[in-house]
């Protein structure tokens, strides 16, 4: 049986097979495809979830972030994505 | 935005309460392959960004494969909306090369006996066995349950099944009581108490499993105080295609009789969807009786569901009974008050209707 996911800094989270990024170009926003279901993603969430690519870790994922985003304060990057991720590996959008 | 795709209302199960129109399109009037393919286009083009492929049992095509593909192409993403039990191991494997993304599998039971008879025919056995192939072929799959008072006590062992089954998600719906359900409402109609039982039971279910399995949850709404935003309003997000190539704003729109509704065979997708009056009908708020327009919900539950104001009350553009605030509300807290409180009726089991004899 399946069991619950937990996210932490070192987590290399990815999206879980068949869902996908996708541009919804009428909308002229990014939407993650998943069963059933899209979830829209608003300039930060695009940001983390397109640099989840199975090879980032969380921690690497925030030094970027933190350097595209000049001045953003480390902690709340962290927790901003750690947050994200771990909603979307709840909701079987994400998996690590 | 949607499009569900009924690609035939040929079907070996006879759900009492299946989402079909009483009046069932027969094979000789499907589109054809190449049809459909144009119309995917057509729908990916207009913005739709899913296609749920459905029925009656969508497996029935033979050209399922070509339609997934097509649907892949046109860069939409695909579900297959099934009964299971016309699946194989070869046939899924082919739709997933052909790109399918996900299988949303019914079940009318977890008791083998009275989904079976629910069915109106012997699949359940086999609909396990499909589930199992499905998971192998690494598809994400959604156990889908509709729950009524002739199964709800088993809700838990319902969860359970699907847990067992693999199952990401479980799609757990009240009868919506329309066309063959509104027939056999009393059949169907839970008590309040086992309303109650069964809300409580999915919410202790989704504590225990977060992170394990999505449940998704539709009351029905004779108990409820406020109607619901069916299909995300009138024309705002949902597009229906059926057998024959009608396009409808939702599944049972061709309940309200009155309503013209045109054909991809004779108008391009988008030009029906702008243009056409059954889509502009009941689409924002204009339309509105003042109860509705003056309401802070107006672009919540954009005046909820219109088959059922017509069902109920004869006229389509009325508040949906099942808002408290409807005049009309009474209609729906007396039918289900007295028909959950009889012994469950007989029930008609979904069909085509006989065919005259040809001589």
């Amino acid at each position: 049986m399946n069991a619950r996911l937990l996210a932490d800094d070192s987590s290399r989270p990815r999206l879980a097979p068949h869902r996908r990024l996708q541009f919804d170009k009428m909308r002229e926003i990014w939407t993650v495809q998943a069963p059933e279901r899209a979830f829209v993603l608003d300039e930060t969430a695009h940001a983390i979830v397109s640099r989840c690519n199975r090879e980032a870790t969380i921690e690497t994922i925030v030094d970027d972030l933190c350097r595209v985003y000049d001045g953003a304060p480390r902690d709340a990057v962290a927790a901003d994505v750690l947050k994200l991720v771990q909603d979307f590996l709840d909701k079987g959008v994400m998996t690590l | 935005m949607a499009l569900l795709a009924e690609l035939t209302h040929r079907c070996p199960l006879q759900c009492p309460y299946c989402s079909n129109p009483l009046d069932l399109e027969r094979a000789s009037v499907e589109l054809e392959t190449e049809e459909w393919l144009r119309v995917l286009r057509e729908a990916a083009d207009l913005g739709c960004m899913q296609v749920h492929f459905s029925g009656g049992e969508p497996t029935a095509r033979r050209d399922l494969e070509a339609l997934v593909e097509g649907a892949n192409q046109a860069g939409l993403y695909t579900n297959l909306i099934t009964s299971g039990v016309l699946l194989d191991e070869a046939r899924i494997a082919r739709l997933v090369r052909a790109g399918l993304q996900h299988v949303q599998l019914s079940f009318q039971d977890s008791q083998a006996d009275n989904a079976n008879r629910i069915a109106g025919f012997a699949g359940h056995a086999k609909k396990l066995e499909t589930a199992v192939q499905i998971r192998a072929a690494g598809l994400p799959l959604t156990a889908n349950f509709v729950v009524h008072r002739q199964n709800l006590d088993r809700l838990d062992s319902m969860i359970d099944l699907a847990l067992g089954l693999g199952a990401e998600r479980s799609e757990i719906a009240h009868v919506q009581y329309y066309g063959w359900a509104l027939r056999n409402r009393a059949a169907f109609m839970p008590t309040r108490e086992q309303l109650e039982r069964a809300t409580a039971t999915v919410e202790a279910a989704r504590a225990r499993l977060e992170g394990v399995m999505v449940i998704d949850y539709v009351v029905p709404d004779y108990y409820a105080k406020r109607p619901k935003a069916c299909m995300g309003g009138w024309g705002r997000r949902f597009l229906n295609v059926t057998p024959s190539g009608k396009v409808l704003p939702c599944h049972a729109a061709e309940s309200i009789t009155g309503l013209a509704f045109e054909n991809v065979r004779d108008r391009p997708l988008a030009e029906i969807w702008d243009s056409s009056d059954a889509f502009n009908r009941f689409r924002g708020t204009d339309w509105m009786p003042e109860l509705c327009r003056s309401c802070a919900r107006a672009e919540i539950d954009w005046g909820g569901c219109r088959c059922q104001a017509f069902a109920l009350t004869g006229d389509a553009a009325r508040t949906d009974p099942a808002c408290a605030l409807s005049p009309d509300h009474a209609l729906v807290v007396e039918a289900a008050a007295a028909e959950s409180s009889l012994p469950a009726g007989d029930f008609a089991y979904r069909n085509f209707a006989p065919q005259a004899l040809r001589s």
